[in-house]
């Protein structure tokens, strides 16, 4: 679904991603890890098409396709999206306005009607059960005066009306209590089947207790500097970073020698 | 990488749709000013003596007045000695059949989307169609008729009615109340006549549609509207004008009276030619509309959505004199490329327990400058009088500019006036968030703007609320690919 060659990423002339390879299959959930300032909210902005991202080497592909050649709105409508680390508000805007508007905008590049007021609502009430939101969410302006916890879980609603193929959640779960915790990888995992994937950026091994992943990266420096199963993440929540971290100073150090 | 400020300049690129001309034989004084000038329009239109008489009046004042200079645009001096002070197309004069208008003209409404022919009509909605000086058609005139209330030009409610246009024309806006004013009180040609009787609720939606298109023409157009005790009336204006280079000059004034009980709910969706992208033509819109509360209990709302004109100068105003009245300003401005804007309210509280309430949203996009300029006057009369205004502030791109003069002047202790101001810019980040989640960069702009407006736009009555937003669209369209 998608594979990351050697990706080379810098940011006003810094590099930030310095030969990122990752390869995510259909079906898979894969676990980011990795210290503040490594690159892992760097990635989620490159793969969705955040302005401001220069791409120096490497490329991606998703879907077969080269998703460099895609806009941001173009990738969301085949199916990416992202839960922000920090939600975004809009006042003005009703959160239920947006999700329409929204959901319409990929039914229309999928090639499908638009749902009428009725069946959208109905989808809207079941989604809004699911992550257990108050369905008065719905009304208010998107994010606008939400508490740190109810703008992720909103974001879990969003990605929950969406149905992505390939959902990136960058740190969706701090600032959350153990109750919500709970909700948002209800809300997550209901997603999960056999054609899509998941990416899950996270601090903490106690997300992975919920939703379990198939690998973990440790991402270091802009790099990958350890793959493993959902063991490593135990592993790191014991150690920590640093060992990681030097060994990818290393090699860095040796990379550049040769 | 491409900056967010390419990415608004290509949004805000508009189209004006409405910017064609239509080719008719028309009778056009020359340009200049003079009481010659003055006696030849109230001639053409037979206008009772006292007519005359106080055009003269208000003619000799406004030679004595100065342009004003404190609103915050700038402009080159206006010659007022090289514009045309009345245009008409050739036509017999006073109300006629559908079979008696010039095709042409019933053509251009068509094409503007205001057909003339009452089966093709939206519903519920009467239209008095003013081009360039003149009305040339009122619709649904019997069907009112019935119901007592009367709507026609003020040309023929001058023939027909002339106690009525006597006693109130002049007595909301004085004909020296201002430069503008006093010049439209000179040379006014048309606008329309709204008389709603003692306890009737107006069974249709008036409206009037301004069309400018004579070249170095001024439109001057009067506006009375008389609600009478315990009636309601809903009252519509729209207004174009075709593309052209050279500024032209809208001068108008509106005057509203609402006696005991009454209301009067009176909304603008103008989309007079704002110029082109460098600032070339455009109309000039300086607009005098006052309403007074004069009865008891009588409430009077203004809700205007401003997105033409290369210059606006407006103040729609409330005087409430009546106890218990109320007075409401809801507006969105837009200003987009070179347009400016200088606009709010005027609420001045006589009587007691009167309330008034403002709200106005100001959007600036390309080099664009908006201007709320409001005032809430409490006189010493004026027991328990309250005011809310809020003025928000929206800014797309770096180049435009919002500025917001409140001024409060309150001579009563029992007043209780409250503002709220706030001023924010479409977000990079916002943006992408939208796009992030499937939709077009112009979509998310237009989400944003029309949510930022909602408040304005739930005031309009509903088909015009739709006019409205998609009226914004349109300013703010551009050729993103
Ligand atoms: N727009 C920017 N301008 C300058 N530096 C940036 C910019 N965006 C990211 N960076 C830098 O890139 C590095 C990686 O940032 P990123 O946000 O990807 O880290 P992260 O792994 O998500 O960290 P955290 O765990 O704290 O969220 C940081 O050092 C950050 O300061
Ligand atoms: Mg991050």
């Amino acid at each position: 679904m998608l594979k990351i060659e050697n990706l080379h990423v810098d940011v006003d002339g810094t590099p930030i991603l310095k030969g990122i390879d990752l390869e995510v299959r259909a079906g898979e959930v894969h676990a980011i890890m990795g210290p503040n300032g490594s690159g892992k909210s760097t990635l989620a902005n490159v793969l969705t098409g955040r302005d401001g991202y220069e791409v120096t080497q490497g490329k991606i592909s998703y879907r077969d396709r080269d998703l460099f050649a895609l806009s941001t709105e173009e990738r969301a409508r085949e199916g990416i999206f992202l839960a922000f680390q920090y939600p975004v508000e809009i006042p003005g805007v009703s959160n239920l306005y947006l999700l329409k508007a929204a959901l319409n905008s990929k039914r229309k590049h999928l090639g499908l009607g638009e749902l009428s007021a009725v069946e959208f609502l109905k989808l809207i009430k079941e989604k809004v059960k699911l992550v257990q939101m108050k369905e008065e969410f719905l009304h208010r302006s998107v994010n606008q005066g939400f508490s740190g916890g109810e703008k992720k879980r909103n974001e879990i609603l969003q990605l929950a009306v969406l149905e992505p193929l390939l959902a990136i959640l960058d740190e969706t779960d701090s600032g959350l209590d153990i109750d919500a915790l709970k909700i948002v990888a209800h809300g997550v995992n209901s997603l999960r089947d056999a054609e899509r994937a998941i990416i899950v950026v996270t601090h903490y091994q106690r997300l992975l207790d919920y939703i379990v992943p198939d690998y973990v990266h440790v991402l270091a420096n802009g790099r990958v500097v350890k793959s493993g199963d959902k063991e490593l993440a135990l592993e790191l929540e014991k150690h920590g970073y640093t060992q990681l971290v030097q060994s990818s100073g290393e090699g860095a150090a040796r990379s550049a020698g040769a | 990488m491409t900056s967010p400020a390419n990415d608004l300049d290509r949004l805000v690129g508009r189209e004006y749709k409405e910017g064609f001309v239509t080719e008719i034989d028309a009778e056009t004084l020359p340009p200049g000013l003079n009481e010659d000038v003055v006696r030849a329009i109230s001639e053409k239109k037979r206008e009772p003596a006292f007519m005359l008489e106080w055009r003269l009046q208000a003619y000799r004042h406004w030679l004595t007045m100065r342009e004003p200079r404190w609103a915050q645009v700038q402009y080159s001096p206006i010659d007022y000695q090289a514009i045309s002070y009345y245009s008409a197309p050739k036509q017999t004069p006073g109300p006629k059949s559908l079979e008696e208008v010039d095709p042409k003209l019933l053509e251009t409404y068509e094409k503007l989307g205001i057909p003339l022919e009452e089966q093709k009509a939206l519903a519920g909605v009467a239209v008095d169609a003013v081009f360039d000086s003149v009305s040339v058609k009122t619709t649904f005139r019997n069907t009112l008729a019935e119901a007592g209330v009367i709507f026609c030009s003020i040309s023929e409610a001058l023939q027909e009615h002339p106690e009525l246009v006597r006693r109130y024309l002049g007595s909301v806006v004085p004909q020296g109340d201002n430069f503008y004013a006093a010049l439209n009180s000179a040379v006014f040609s048309d606008g329309s006549f709204v008389y709603i009787p003692k306890g009737v609720r107006c069974p249709m939606e008036l409206s009037t549609y301004f069309r400018i298109n004579a070249m170095n023409t001024g439109q001057f157009e009067r506006t009375l509207i008389i609600a009478d005790e315990g009636s309601y009336v809903s009252y519509l204006e729209g207004c174009t004008a075709p593309m052209r280079d050279e500024n032209q000059l809208h001068a108008a004034v509106v005057e509203l009276i609402a006696l005991e009980n009454a209301q009067i709910k009176y909304s603008t969706v103008q989309n007079w030619y704002p110029g082109d992208e460098l600032g070339r033509g455009g109309i000039y819109n300086f607009v005098t509309k006052r309403g007074a509360c004069r009865g008891h209990r009588s409430k009077i709302s203004w809700t205007q959505v401003e997105t033409g004109s290369a210059i606006t100068w407006k103040y729609p105003s409330v005087l409430l004199e009546g106890d218990g009245s109320v007075g409401e300003f809801y507006s969105v401005a837009l200003t987009n490329n070179r347009q400016q804007a200088d606009t709010g309210t005027k609420m001045i509280h006589i009587g007691k327990n009167t309330a008034s309430t403002i709200i106005s949203k100001g959007i600036s996009a390309g080099h664009g400058q908006n201007t709320y300029r409001g005032l809430v006057k409490v006189l010493s009369g004026s027991d328990n009088a309250r005011n809310y205004s809020q003025c928000d502030s929206l800014l797309l791109g770096d180049r435009c500019g919002a500025h917001t003069f409140p001024y409060v002047e309150v001579k009563n202790p029992t007043a209780r006036v409250e503002h709220e101001a706030t001023t924010s810019k479409i977000s990079d980040d916002q943006l992408f968030y939208c796009r992030q989640r499937g939709l077009s960069e112009e979509d998310a702009v237009s989400m944003i703007v029309n949510g930022f407006c909602k408040e304005v736009f739930r005031e309009l009555p509903m088909e015009f609320a739709v006019e409205a937003q998609k009226l914004l669209d349109v300013s703010l369209e551009g050729a993103v690919g």
